[in-house]
């Protein structure tokens, strides 16, 4: 039903139901807030979004306050604006003064919200929060100076992820926001997906850098450097350096990386092509041997911490094969360019992911002591590394990757978004069974809106049931069925709403819409390429044709997999 | 049985509007909340301990080290202060050697000071093992602390 209401003298239609924000926001008012977050239910606490309501004596939080037929409002009135300028000295009272030096200079909410309303001098001071600087996690780093105490990361991470690794501690002027226990990050149950960076609006929580170890092997001697790149980095990075994206970007990049100084420039693609590959075999093997068992993909580091530590009795049913990145790592390092006595070699992975940057560091990602992945990087610090070193991408001539890790199908972009990966097995399940056109209908059902999606497919001469967890509130439906007893061929779990697509090294995208748009490109360009799946990818020939035979590890495929342990932390 | 275990007999698993009641419990029982008892309350609760832990430091009641085998209460509230209770923090600070909040080296002794306990009336207000000492002067505190001691060996 709607409505007439009066905002600033001016009559606005409303819908019965809804928050005064929305009906504003609708009609093309803005009204600043900091502790929303769309498709969370609204707290009202930071009380940015303060509107004046005529009848009542207290200004209003529009974000949670419900719209009704006899209000007259004033959104922008000489007490609204002070009320809100107000909130922002005090927000500013103890924050330290150094935003020139901080992360998120010029990419701040709190910068921005006192640059809009005006705050020009400090009217009120308080003694500075002492400076605290958590960096035990690989992935991420805690600033608590920083943290306003808006409260979103907690939401994020207890209902999104589920793991609840954050809450505030104590109370009053010593409230701060912490692990378990006020431990440091690494003993916590973090998963570091880096949702929380996400929606972080200061420089209070971000993922830890490592440009400054890149640069160092950038200008030492006798180092061969090596750079991949996962599928969906070049369209990401096109929008964090600001620059129009089109397909020839892709290998713009290649060129990019070079200039950088990087040796060899390799695609991470490739080893998700050969994940695919694996796991489509891996089924096969299991339905001709009548073998009828779960199998979940362990394609996400994040899930696959949460599973150590949550659930370790499914840690049988999970697939052992290593990620893509960690997969390519493994054949750079021991047939492409094995690091001996004559050369050292230094590589970096660059994904939109914050977790990898824990995976690469895992025990069981190393061999003799040296790890797969030296270096991870988010999309965001390749940005500022190719600022830095002052390349004009827009300037640049496409080049090729290096071989044998030069090509990837658009299967392994697909791995990116939530299902893909399932997807993708299924074109190869439909491949080798000699019928070159996927399910569509499966494929339909894999890509609708929801946290848990499942569907069977009859691929040959076989049926497969497959399951998908699209971030982790869909586990919860997961563990229904499989404690029911249902068996599914192959379940994908995604830690991060929408996949990697969402990550926690891209850039914020802000509401579940903006995470589908970024699926559909994904969908949209899997439909264009030619190069559909990896049994056409001549790099995917390549590999296991030559370049796997020559090293014993890679022909009988152990190198591929990993292993994965009971974790104990603070739950 | 544990002291922890005995307190989660008498609570229904999973049942999160228990929390408050079983800290108090453990409290009483074991004096402060060990991490290992905030663990075990969280698999009893299914409860992240994360949560349970913010929950629990917003209330001054809640420890979260051993204390002293004597514990003194000093109450902080306007009242006490404006009948003197800061010559009484700095006189047991003084006797003790040691900050509110931390515990003697010789684990005699512990002490805090908490919001107002409601004894306005008779202040500054101490409260030593959960009994109140009432009108309590700065001059006073070294032959109480001298008498405690030998409380605290008794135990």
């Amino acid at each position: 039903m709607q409505f007439t209401i009066e905002v600033n003298n001016r009559s606005i239609r409303a819908e019965k139901g809804e928050t005064i924000l929305s009906a504003l926001n609708r009609n093309g008012i803005m009204i600043p807030t900091l502790c929303r977050m769309a498709e969370f239910t609204p707290t009202g606490a930071c009380r940015m979004c303060v509107v004046e309501v005529e009848g009542r004596d207290r200004l209003v939080t529009a974000c949670s306050a419900p719209v009704e037929e006899w209000m007259k409002i004033q959104t922008h009135s000489p007490r609204v604006i002070r009320a809100r300028k107000t909130i922002v000295e005090l927000l500013l009272a103890n924050h330290p003064d150094d935003c020139l030096y901080c992360e998120r200079n010029l990419d701040c909410e709190l910068q921005r919200l006192a640059d809009q309303l005006q705050v020009r001098e400090r009217r009120i001071r308080a003694s500075k929060i002492k400076p605290r600087r958590d960096q035990s996690s690989p992935a991420i780093v805690r600033e608590l100076s920083k943290c306003i105490l808006c409260g979103r990361c907690i939401r994020v991470c207890e209902e999104v992820i589920t793991a609840t690794s954050i809450d505030f501690m104590g109370r009053g002027s010593s409230t701060h926001v912490g692990p378990a226990m006020d431990r440091d990050f690494n003993f916590s149950s973090c998963i570091h997906c880096g949702q929380c960076v996400l929606v972080c609006p200061t420089g209070a929580l971000h993922e830890k850098h490592y440009l400054s170890e890149v640069q160092e092997q950038l200008s030492s001697d006798n180092v061969i450097r090596v750079i991949q790149y996962s599928p969906l980095v070049p369209w990401a990075l096109a929008g964090e350096l600001g620059v129009k994206y089109n397909r020839d970007f892709d290998r713009v990049l290649n060129a990019v990386l070079r200039k950088i100084g990087f040796d060899k420039v390799f695609l991470s693609g490739t080893g998700t092509d050969i994940l695919i590959t694996e796991l489509a075999d891996e089924i096969l093997r299991r339905q001709e041997s009548g073998d009828k068992r779960n199998l979940i993909v362990s394609a996400c580091p994040a899930w696959v911490k949460y599973c150590e530590q949550f659930y370790p009795g499914l840690l049988p049913i999970l697939s052992t094969l290593k990620t893509p990145q960690q997969i390519s790592g493994a054949i750079i390092k021991s047939a492409v360019l094995p690091d001996d006595d004559h050369q050292r070699v230094y590589t970096v992975s660059v994904t939109p992911c914050t977790a990898m940057k824990f995976e690469a560091r895992r025990d069981s990602m190393t061999r003799k002591g040296i790890s797969d992945i030296d270096t991870v990087l988010t999309v965001r610090e390749l940005a500022r590394l190719i600022i830095l070193y002052g390349i004009d991408v827009s300037n640049i001539g496409p080049e090729a990757a290096d071989e044998p890790l030069a090509l990837r199908s658009s299967a392994s972009l697909m791995a990116e978004t939530a299902g893909g990966i399932t997807e993708s097995v299924i074109r190869s399940l439909f491949v080798k069974a000699g019928n070159r056109e996927a399910d569509r209908i499966a494929a339909k059902k894999l890509r609708a809106a929801g946290s848990f999606r499942e569907t069977t497919v009859t691929a040959g001469g076989g049926t497969f049931s497959v399951a998908v967890v699209d971030g982790m509130k869909g586990f919860e439906k997961l563990k229904q069925m499989l404690d029911g007893g249902t068996v599914y061929d192959l379940i994908e779990v995604m830690a991060c709403p929408g996949g990697c697509v969402n990550g926690g090294g891209m850039q914020p995208a802000g509401s579940r819409e903006a995470v589908r748009q970024r699926s559909r490109f994904v969908w949209q360009t899997n439909d264009q390429e030619a190069v559909r799946g990896p049994e056409q990818s001549a790099s995917v020939a390549a590999l296991y044709g030559e370049v796997f035979e020559e090293c014993s590890e890679l022909a009988d495929k152990t190198l591929f997999h990993t292993r994965f342990d009971k974790r104990e932390v603070l739950l | 049985m544990s002291k922890i275990e005995e307190v989660l007999s008498h609570y229904m698993e999973g049942h999160h509007e228990s929390l408050i009641p079983i800290l108090q419990d453990i409290q009483l029982a074991e004096g402060y909340l060990s991490e290992e008892a905030i663990v075990r309350i969280g698999s009893f609760l299914r409860m992240s301990t994360t949560k349970i832990y913010g929950l629990a430091t917003f209330y001054d009641r809640f420890r979260f080290y051993p204390g002293g085998r004597v514990h003194l209460r000093i109450c902080h509230g306007t009242t006490c202060f404006i009948n003197g209770s800061s010559a009484v923090i700095t006189a047991v600070r003084e006797a003790l050697g040691i900050e509110p909040g931390q515990t003697t080296r010789d684990g005699r002794f512990s002490y805090e000071l908490t919001a107002c306990m409601g004894g306005c009336n008779d202040g500054p207000l101490v409260m030593i093992d959960g009994e109140f000492r009432t009108h309590v002067r700065a001059e006073d505190i070294p032959e109480m602390i001298t008498k405690l001691k030998a409380v605290a060996d008794l135990k």
